[in-house]
């Protein structure tokens, strides 16, 4: 048993913490957030030369065959830079699906190219009524010989804005809440039929609202199997919740530094404000709070995700956990700078921001207590009379 | 990273586990098993025999001991692995006053003459060893503490009151903290660590009841206890630095993660068995969210476990990580004895066992789930209150 890298991921982590220290500095990170686009495109090509876009694919399409530490690797630096380029959605989700569900030619085609940097694909699944729901799905694919033809509505694609491609979840079978029935379609972004609606997010990522008006997409440009693609959506969603847990740890961790260091040089009654047993306290605990957030990413990064219910298990607990993680520390590192805490011109609102939004992605604390509790507490257990409560 | 034992590891663990489930006594089971249905006292027996049988066995009794003195040198996995095991088979858990305190302070500044009048008998589990550290005003800030030990030819004569002394009424030795220079420009500077037989003249033990009517603690009285001086540890005013040995030590288990996961499993069973809506409780969503929300804790809390014995088998050493495993691991212990007792509704009020009751009442799965949530108020406050423990943090860890 050990928590240690191998030789490769402690490369890997010095080489992102590099990028995020030298290349993406908090004045740097300023600029781009308010350029139109919200990336910059030099960063997405200084990633394909490190190697970055590759961390999760095959090696056999010339990707680097990590594993989900390697992931959590890079997206807890990231996540200390709130590095906005797209990451997560186009390698770690949309890029995820293709290596799982793409056949054989879709994979040699496209995955080079998302390595390369030259494509972004991101997906398209949720919807006004889908709330964290998967499977709700009413946007339509219908065949016409050899097409089908997509009408609906997608909400809040992150990083669409600057994706070349999208990865569209629409029915082609069942009801609008069944979990069979729904197919994965591989669009250009540009084709005729799909209408954008870019705007920043309110942690200064960028989403979009996508509109697909009779979309013709050749069959062959299916993804997966025709209508039964839910399974594949759920486990790259899980797997792309474990990401953006580790970036939630990496944002964590600057928060309650940060605070620290703050609450030791901040002096009110002529004496640091971190004198007082009511910030060390609190600080205390926003520091177990944080270990306790690492510590379960732990739990589901090393869980074993071939197995369904455990990887649904260990990726609830991990995001119902951390999610309550991100709201106590971010709170109170907003508490403890208080003025400083509350404006925009300070890095410290950021960071919250950023932790609050990842704790709705993919579902919030509520959601994922519902499931973990589905997954744990569904059998009725019968009495055992030698078994008592002996805690010492 | 890799969460996997070993292959020795599982050996090991089945080892274990075939050896509880061979030698540990089906009558320590039901004795134990009556007396918690019936709300009574467990006896110096009950909480010995299982100690004496893995003292007979390889050390086991001491798990954290070096083999030159008898113990089993178990690595911090093997360590962890045994504890579980033992939580798993509900075995009565290993006095920690002797193996894990007294013990390793007498072989690491203890002279010859004491390691072999002492070990021996701590690791077979003749002896039974309690703690004399705080007193009435000496709680959090130990080291104001004022039980005097003055010399005179070769005896320290020792006056003073100790208080909070577990299990004191079944003890035959004590390890008290003195202060010999009462002068001393610190007051950490004059304190020594003291082994006082608990039959020496002068030495009056008092039961304290706790709130669910229990008789775990004690206050021990000395009045002119005469102590030969060769029971003293290391050297005179030194006892400090070897009490804050000995917390460095105590560290092992701390988090009662195993125990607490057994627990959970009973509080499961149990809320299968209650009713609530015409349905059992375990389907109630506002009792499943407190199970699924204290499993969550226990979860993360094993990982921070986990993270700091790998950190110790790499022999770095855990330091005050072990503050955190005690502030999280006794929230825990308070949530699932509070979700214990909310899980039996009305059977929750007898108060049974007492002198006043001789009928029982209810299930037998409820009998003083009540009087463990009452008695388990005390984890926050002892072994360093989590108020305490926050301060070692702040300062230690966070560098405030």
């Amino acid at each position: 048993m050990n928590f240690d890298y191998t030789e490769e991921q402690t490369l890997l982590e010095n080489m992102v913490t590099s990028f995020v220290r030298d290349d993406y500095d908090w004045d740097t990170r300023c600029s781009i957030v308010k350029t139109e686009e919200g990336w910059n495109e030099d960063n997405w090509k200084k990633f394909a030369e490190l190697g970055l876009l590759g961390v999760p694919f095959e090696e056999d399409h010339g990707g680097l065959g990590g594993e989900a530490t390697d992931i959590m690797i890079v997206m807890e630096q990231f996540g200390k830079g709130l590095v906005v380029e797209p990451y997560m959605p186009a390698i770690i989700l949309a890029g995820g699906l293709i290596s799982k569900l793409g056949s054989l030619d879709q994979k040699s085609s496209i995955i080079p190219e998302i390595i390369s940097g030259d494509r972004r694909y991101v997906f398209a699944y949720a919807e006004p009524q889908s709330r964290f729901d998967l499977f709700d799905v009413k946007c339509s694919a219908t065949i016409d010989g050899d097409n089908y033809t997509i009408n609906g509505f997608k909400s809040v694609v992150f990083g669409a804005g600057v994706a070349t491609h999208l990865i569209i979840s629409a029915r082609t079978d069942g009801d609008q809440r069944s979990k069979s029935g729904i197919t994965l379609f591989l669009v250009d972004i540009k084709s005729d039929g799909i209408t954008l609606q870019n705007y920043p997010t309110i942690d200064e990522y960028r989403a979009s609202e996508v509109v697909i008006e009779n979309l013709s997409v050749s069959k062959e440009n299916i993804l997966g199997e025709l209508g039964n693609s839910y399974e594949a959506i759920e486990e790259q969603v899980d797997l792309s919740t474990i990401a953006i847990c580790s970036e939630a740890v990496g944002i964590l961790q600057v928060l309650k530094d940060s605070t620290n260091d703050y609450c030791k040089n901040r002096k009110q009654f002529g004496q640091p404000i971190s004198a007082n047993q009511a910030i060390q306290h609190r600080l205390v605990d926003m520091m177990i709070e944080y270990e306790q957030a690492k510590s379960i990413l732990y739990m589901a990064i090393t869980a074993d995700h071939s197995n369904p219910d455990e990887r649904r298990k260990a990726t609830s607990a991990a995001k119902a956990r951390i999610g309550k993680a991100i709201k106590f520390v971010g709170e109170n590192a907003i508490q403890l700078h208080g003025g400083m805490g509350v404006v925009d011109e300070y890095m410290i609102s950021h960071f919250f921001k950023r932790a609050t939004m990842i704790g709705i992605l993919f579902g919030n604390v509520d959601f994922h207590m519902k499931r973990y509790i589905d997954l744990t507490q569904s059998n009725i257990q019968s009495i055992n009379e030698d078994d008592g409560i002996n805690l010492s | 990273m890799d969460t996997a034992f070993s292959n020795e590891d599982l050996k090991f663990q089945s080892e274990v586990r075939e050896f509880i489930a061979n030698n540990y006594p089906k009558e320590l089971k039901d004795s134990i098993g009556t007396k918690r249905k019936t709300g009574k006292e467990l006896s110096r027996d009950d909480l010995m025999s299982w100690h004496k049988i893995l003292g007979n066995h390889n050390g086991w009794s001491a798990p954290g001991w070096p083999k030159k003195y008898g113990g089993a040198e178990f690595s911090p996995t093997q360590k962890y692995i045994f504890e579980q095991e033992c939580a798993r088979a509900e075995c009565q858990y290993i006095m920690p006053f002797g193996v894990n305190m007294v013990g390793p302070v007498i072989y690491t500044f203890g002279n010859d003459k004491q390691k072999a009048k002492h070990l021996p008998g701590i690791l077979s589990g003749d002896v039974f060893w309690c703690q004399g550290y705080s007193e009435p005003g000496s709680g959090s800030d130990l080291a104001s503490l004022k039980t005097s030990a003055v010399k005179e030819g070769d005896h320290y004569v020792v006056n003073g009151q100790k208080t909070w002394t577990t299990l004191a009424q079944h003890a035959d030795w004590i390890f008290c903290l003195v202060r010999t220079n009462p002068d001393a420009e610190k007051p950490q500077q004059g304190i020594s660590f003291l082994l006082i037989d608990m039959k020496t003249p002068g030495i009056t033990v008092r039961p304290i009841k706790l709130m669910d009517g229990s008789h775990e603690v004690n206050e021990t009285w000395f009045d002119n206890v005469r102590v030969p001086a060769e029971n003293l540890i290391g050297q005179e005013n030194m006892g400090w630095t070897y009490a804050k040995f000995l917390l460095a030590h105590e560290r092992s288990g701390i988090a009662g993660v195993a125990r607490s996961k057994k627990a959970l499993e009973r509080i499961k069973q149990i809320a299968s068995a209650e009713m609530s809506y015409g349905e059992p409780l375990i389907q109630d969503p506002a009792f499943k969210s407190k199970i699924a929300t204290a499993e969550l804790e226990l979860n993360s809390l094993e990982y921070t476990e986990l993270r700091t014995l790998a950190k110790d088998s790499a022999g770095k050493g855990p330091g005050p990580e072990s503050s955190l495993l005690k502030i999280k691991g006794t929230d825990i212990q308070q949530m699932v004895t509070e979700l214990a007792m909310e899980a039996v509704g009305y059977y929750a009020n007898p108060h049974l066992g007492t002198t006043l009751s001789n009928e029982y009442v209810g299930p037998d799965y409820a009998t003083n789930l009540s009087g463990s949530y009452f008695n388990f108020r005390k984890a926050s406050i002892y072994g360093g209150s989590n108020e305490i423990q926050r301060n070692i943090i702040a300062k230690m860890v966070l560098g405030l």
